[in-house]
């Protein structure tokens, strides 16, 4: 079976000659099928980085990344959109809502930009909207939302499209411990359901949740653990 | 991804920030309001003196009294006068086959009363062949005669304007009016003509000549000679037998330093065209410029909303919205700006020619309407394509840690 996530020998540096900074100093990583992985680290430590180059979001600067089988090194910007919007779910941080724009339409934004016809991508965003339970807010704008309510949303969001990988960067960071524990829960059933999820954190009780524990140290894997339970 | 959702979402991002927007709008409004109003206008007021002219007849000829060319007087000492027996000479079957009439005119200001009313006009002494040569019809009563020409019959034919200020609602026709001490007898009225934006020709009171001569303006030279060609394709010909009867009457021998210039109407009309076309175009260039201005307040709008926005397009390319998906948003947003200033700028200009703009009853171009608005949607779609390329063309990462 094909990993979501291969990456093999990945390297990122910024600058050149003296003043350049080795983000990521060879990052060998696999991520199976319907694993749950935190990455860990202090701030610098590269795994912001990592993070952009799994979710296609920047390109490494040598080694080969394959996403669910595809290379991601040699697509170009238009494939790399193709990319984003089929295989991966982002939630980010600062739960990233279009503003001025309600939870229902936010939502159904990764379904529009791939060409789904409107009633289908209505249904399919009230469906997500009902499943991080907020089917009675459909039609709230980001900033009449709760922290915890929008990070939801941007859950559903990143849910609807049925992407091979959910990637969290940090997405408890900015929420309280009750909001906290909601979106680790609900995480927690989508990997029940089978999901690929990668997340990022610097919080060892958010890490907990996951099956598998990697922490970065100056741009390289320095520990590994599993999480029996 | 097809048109109609980008132009859903272009259109929620118009409606996100209404100020702004408007203001936008209102830009576009104003130079497409300008454009179609100023062409308008410059288009009624070259109409109106058009018709002003067409009114006194294209084909006739006004034999004026004087030296007017770049030669002066031409050393002369002595201007021969315009006399009745130059506009008989004129109307010769023999030696002016194309004139059909000439009529001399004298005029005169004169305060007129009727009943205590005063008003103050010209008093035009003629023959009867001027009401044709010049195009008045009556409205009342009848013309005067060549036989009151001949008696010096102080009867009066009136103009529609002076008949208002006289009379009122009075019928005027057998009633007596006195000018400058001389009463008259007052033979018809003239159908209104209306004003040509200049000058009202329906100010106006005709008079047999002689009797005018006799009380008003003595029997000095004539002012004018108005000559009638047989056609206006006679008028031409009409003109140069006017020149060799009056050169030969006049003993000119220089065509530099005749006493007398002849105005043809046609010529005066291509001429008047041609003037208002170039004032048109000038006013037209001018609203042009506003509508530009308006199309640069779009790139500076939409520049300030990519930027405003910059973190929402690194959002919707981590989503994994295209290029083309982001540049068609912001391109459709910048024309649903200038389109609805298009159409809010016709329909400003719609109203605003209805009514009279320094005197002019503006006229539309209908090219006018359609190029402005054509001009304004392009101006959306050129001006709006810089700022959309660079939303287009942010890298997602930089997009998203953007504050």
């Amino acid at each position: 079976m094909v990993p979501v996530i291969a990456l093999r020998a990945i390297t990122k540096s910024y600058g050149f000659g003296e003043t350049t900074v080795h983000a990521l100093r060879g990052v060998d990583l696999t991520v199976e099928r319907g694993d749950y992985l935190a990455i860990m680290g202090h701030s610098g430590s590269g795994k912001s980085t990592l993070m952009n180059i799994i979710g296609a979001l920047d390109g490494a600067t040598t080694g080969q990344y394959e996403l669910d089988g595809i290379h991601i090194d040699s697509l170009d910007e238009s494939a790399l959109s193709i990319v984003r919007n089929r295989k991966i779910g982002f939630i980010f941080q600062s739960f990233n809502l279009i503003p001025r724009t309600t939870a229902l339409a936010n939502v159904e934004l990764p379904l529009l930009y791939r060409g789904v016809g409107r009633k289908e991508r209505r249904d399919r965003a009230a469906a997500a909207l009902a499943s991080v339970g907020l089917s009675d807010r459909t039609a709230h704008q980001p900033n009449e939302l709760s922290g915890g309510q929008q990070q939801r949303v941007a859950v559903a969001r990143a849910l609807v499209a049925e992407p091979s990988l959910l990637l969290a960067d940090e997405p408890t960071g900015n929420l309280d411990s009750h909001a906290t524990s909601d979106v680790l829960d609900l995480m927690d059933a989508m990997h029940a359901e089978g999901r690929t999820i990668v997340m990022i954190t610097h919080e060892d009780e958010v890490a907990d949740r996951a099956d598998r524990v990697i922490t970065l140290v100056d741009g390289e894997i320095s520990a590994e653990r599993w999480n029996r339970r | 991804m097809n048109l109609l959702e980008t132009i859903r979402i272009g259109l929620r991002g118009v409606g996100a920030n209404k100020l702004r927007s408007g203001l936008t709008v209102l830009g576009i409004l104003i130079g497409v309001a300008a454009v179609i109003v100023l062409v308008a206008v410059g288009n009624g007021s070259s109409q109106a003196v058009t018709s002003s002219i067409e009114q006194l007849g294209t084909n006739t000829l006004t034999v004026r009294h004087g030296a007017f060319g770049p030669g002066g007087d031409g050393g002369r000492t002595q201007f021969k006068d315009l006399t009745v027996d130059d506009a008989i000479a004129l109307a010769d079957d023999v030696l002016a086959p194309d004139v059909k009439s000439a009529s001399p005119v004298v005029s005169a200001q004169a305060a007129c009363t009727y009943e205590g009313t005063s008003y103050s006009t010209s008093i035009t002494g003629t023959w009867p062949s001027y009401f044709e040569a010049s195009n008045l019809r009556l409205a009342s009563g009848t013309y005067f005669t060549n036989d009151d020409v001949t008696s010096s019959r102080r009867s009066v034919v009136l103009g529609q304007t002076v008949v208002d200020e006289l009379f009122g609602t009075v019928d005027p026709v057998g009633k007596e009016i006195v000018c400058e001490g001389t009463p008259f007898t007052v033979l018809g009225t003239l159908e209104e003509k209306g004003s040509s934006g200049f000058q009202d020709s329906d100010d106006v009171i005709i008079a047999p000549l002689t009797t005018v001569q006799g009380h008003l303006t003595g029997y000095s030279s004539l002012d004018t000679v108005l000559v009638q060609a047989v056609s206006g394709s006679a008028v031409e010909t009409a003109e140069s037998e006017v020149y060799s009867i009056l050169d030969d009457r006049h003993g000119t021998t220089d065509t530099a330093s005749r006493d007398y210039q002849v105005l043809n109407q046609a010529s005066l009309l291509s001429t008047v065209e041609d003037t208002n076309q170039v004032f048109t175009v000038l006013l037209g260039a001018v609203a042009a410029i506003s509508l530009l201005v308006g199309g640069i307040g779009i790139t500076n709008i939409m520049l300030v909303t990519v930027t405003e926005r910059t973190r929402e397009i690194g959002i919707r390319k981590a989503i994994g919205a295209s290029k083309a998906a982001i540049m068609g948003q912001f391109l459709v947003e910048a024309t649903v700006l200038s389109i609805i200033g298009g159409v809010a700028g016709v329909a400003v200009a719609l109203v605003v020619t209805q009514f009279q703009i320094a005197g002019v009853t503006p006229v539309i171009m209908p090219i006018s309407v359609v190029g402005a608005f054509a001009v304004s949607v392009a101006l959306g779609l050129f001006f709006g394509s810089y700022p959309a390329n660079r939303a287009a063309s942010l890298r997602p990462i930089e997009a998203l840690r953007h504050e």
